[in-house]
């Protein structure tokens, strides 16, 4: 049986972190990705600029040093509003900036646009007779984009989806850096203590493969769902 | 109220930039007429269609249905555009369409499409609107491909399906864009006998089409369009055995 020195149950926890780190990301992103692509389509040249914008910045930056900048540069900026509230207006306003918190905004932010690429394109992606149809029946915007986008959509970002989602899962591996105890950065100690990187590091890759492949699987599953009424081949 | 023209539509112009797809085409519709719009390609006779039920929004002209004009207003560009959206989602629900390339919703099955837009659009209970999508695939010789989806079926089965989707809205006028047009010959005439049947019932129909010999046996009423304007109008025999229009007569004429 592996023996983890007494780290065993600060990996666990950690892995955890990861775990939820990784899904509230997704959430998150999969929230903007959503709204930046609406806006890229959008006939509003505003919501269009702004989206592209926000693409571009995020796609050109590093991972790594956007998670620096938001979670030491996010401190500062609060602090000084804080300040500022204070001296201004006598507005009690301060919170501490986390780890975990910087973590899924930055996460959520960077992964959002690439879910804003993906969604994008699988929204040109959806025949336009099936949005005319929809509409030639009544339907209100949003039922419009409830029953016949949405779903057909999926279809086509699901892959991208998939892979833009592996990426993230793995990202969080990050957060160690600003000092978020996940489980490399308790895999890091552990190792660095007891000069053992094998022993350590082994396990968490093995448990970052574990996720990664479960996902495969359900993404896997997922397609075969949304690809229903769709002809193979042909 | 009683037998109110069920669509009138009064000097529709269309332009797209440059171009006057539409020069002042007007139609009025009794109950049961079943008007044919024939004419060549880019004759304006599909924008026409589509400027009934404002896929396209009019340059300028009226559309009263059933006695209930859409309204108008400007957008800040200054196009024109619908002052009322729900007014058109209603409008809408009235004027079913029959597209030339089905546009059936390909993730949902035929009997899901032919009840989305009675149940979520009518609110018609869910119950009663798949009793009435079966009897109405039941009428278009499908009832027993309700529960495929669109692409496991032959362009005939769908275009049959789209038709049963128009009709469980139970509309006041449908409309049919080229609905043979897509397919191969051999499936043409199922669909326009399911057709015939319903002009027969008396439902009143819009179609454009390219079959002739459907214009001029199942018609009440030929327009033939030609560069955006109504170049002959009448009944079949008219339209057909005596035209005043030169065009007209050269549109019929044998091509080899």
């Amino acid at each position: 049986m592996l023996d983890l020195k007494g780290y065993g149950p600060a990996l666990f926890e950690g892995a955890i972190v990861t775990v939820e780190l990784a899904f509230l990301s997704l959430a998150l992103a999969l929230f903007i990705g959503l709204i930046g692509a609406t806006s890229k389509l959008s006939n509003n040249r505003v919501a269009r600029g702004i989206a592209t914008a926000y693409t571009t910045l995020i796609r050109g930056v590093p991972d790594l040093v956007m998670m620096l900048l938001f979670y030491y540069g996010g401190q500062v900026a609060v602090n000084n509003l804080s300040d500022f509230l204070w001296d201004k207006y006598e507005i009690d306003f301060f919170f501490q900036f986390n780890p975990f918190i910087s973590g899924v905004v930055t996460i959520g932010l960077i992964f959002g646009a690439y879910m804003t690429e993906t969604f994008r394109g699988a929204f040109l992606a959806v025949e336009k007779g099936q949005i005319e149809a929809a509409k030639a029946y009544g339907f209100s915007n949003w039922h419009t984009f409830r029953r016949i986008m949405f779903p057909q959509m999926l279809r086509h970002a699901l892959p991208g989806l998939g892979n833009n989602w592996q990426v993230l899962l793995k990202t969080t591996a990050l957060v160690s850096i600003i000092g978020l105890t996940d489980m490399v950065r308790v895999a890091e100690e552990a190792a660095k203590a007891e000069r053992m990187p094998f022993h350590f590091f082994i396990p968490v890759a093995a448990m970052y493969l574990l996720l990664t492949a479960g996902s495969e699987l359900f993404i896997k599953w997922l397609d075969k769902r949304a690809n229903a009424g769709v002809v193979k081949g042909g | 109220m009683a037998d109110q023209a069920p669509l009138i539509c009064r000097d529709i112009h269309k332009t797209f930039g440059e171009l006057e797809v539409l020069k002042g085409v007007s139609l009025e519709t009794r109950k049961g007429d079943v008007v044919s719009l024939i004419g060549s390609s880019g004759s304006g006779k599909s924008t026409f269609l589509r400027c009934i039920n404002l896929l396209e929004t009019p340059t300028s002209g009226d559309i009263i249905v059933h006695g209930d004009p859409i309204r108008f207003t400007e957008n800040r560009r200054g196009e024109r555009v619908p002052a009322d959206n729900r007014q058109v989602e209603q409008i809408r629900s009235k004027l079913s369409m029959v597209f030339q390339s089905f546009n059936l919703w390909s993730h949902m099955t035929v009997l899901e499409n032919i009840i989305e837009a009675p149940v979520n659009v009518l609110k018609v209970p869910k119950k009663e609107a798949i009793e009435r999508a079966e009897a109405y695939l039941q009428k278009v010789g499908i009832y027993e491909r309700k529960d495929y989806y669109p692409a496991q079926m032959s362009g005939g089965q769908q275009q049959r399906a789209a038709i049963a989707r128009a009709l469980a809205m139970e509309p006041e006028v449908m409309l049919f864009d080229e609905p043979t047009s897509a397919l191969d010959p051999e499936l043409v005439g199922e669909v326009l006998k399911v057709m015939q049947s319903l002009a027969e019932e008396g439902r009143t129909m819009i179609v454009v089409t390219h079959e002739m010999a459907f214009a001029r046996d199942v018609s009440t009423q030929v327009l033939y369009l030609h560069q955006g304007k109504i170049e002959e109008q009448g009944t079949p025999d008219k339209v057909f055995d005596n035209p005043d229009s030169e065009r007209m007569k050269q549109f019929l004429a044998p091509k080899f």
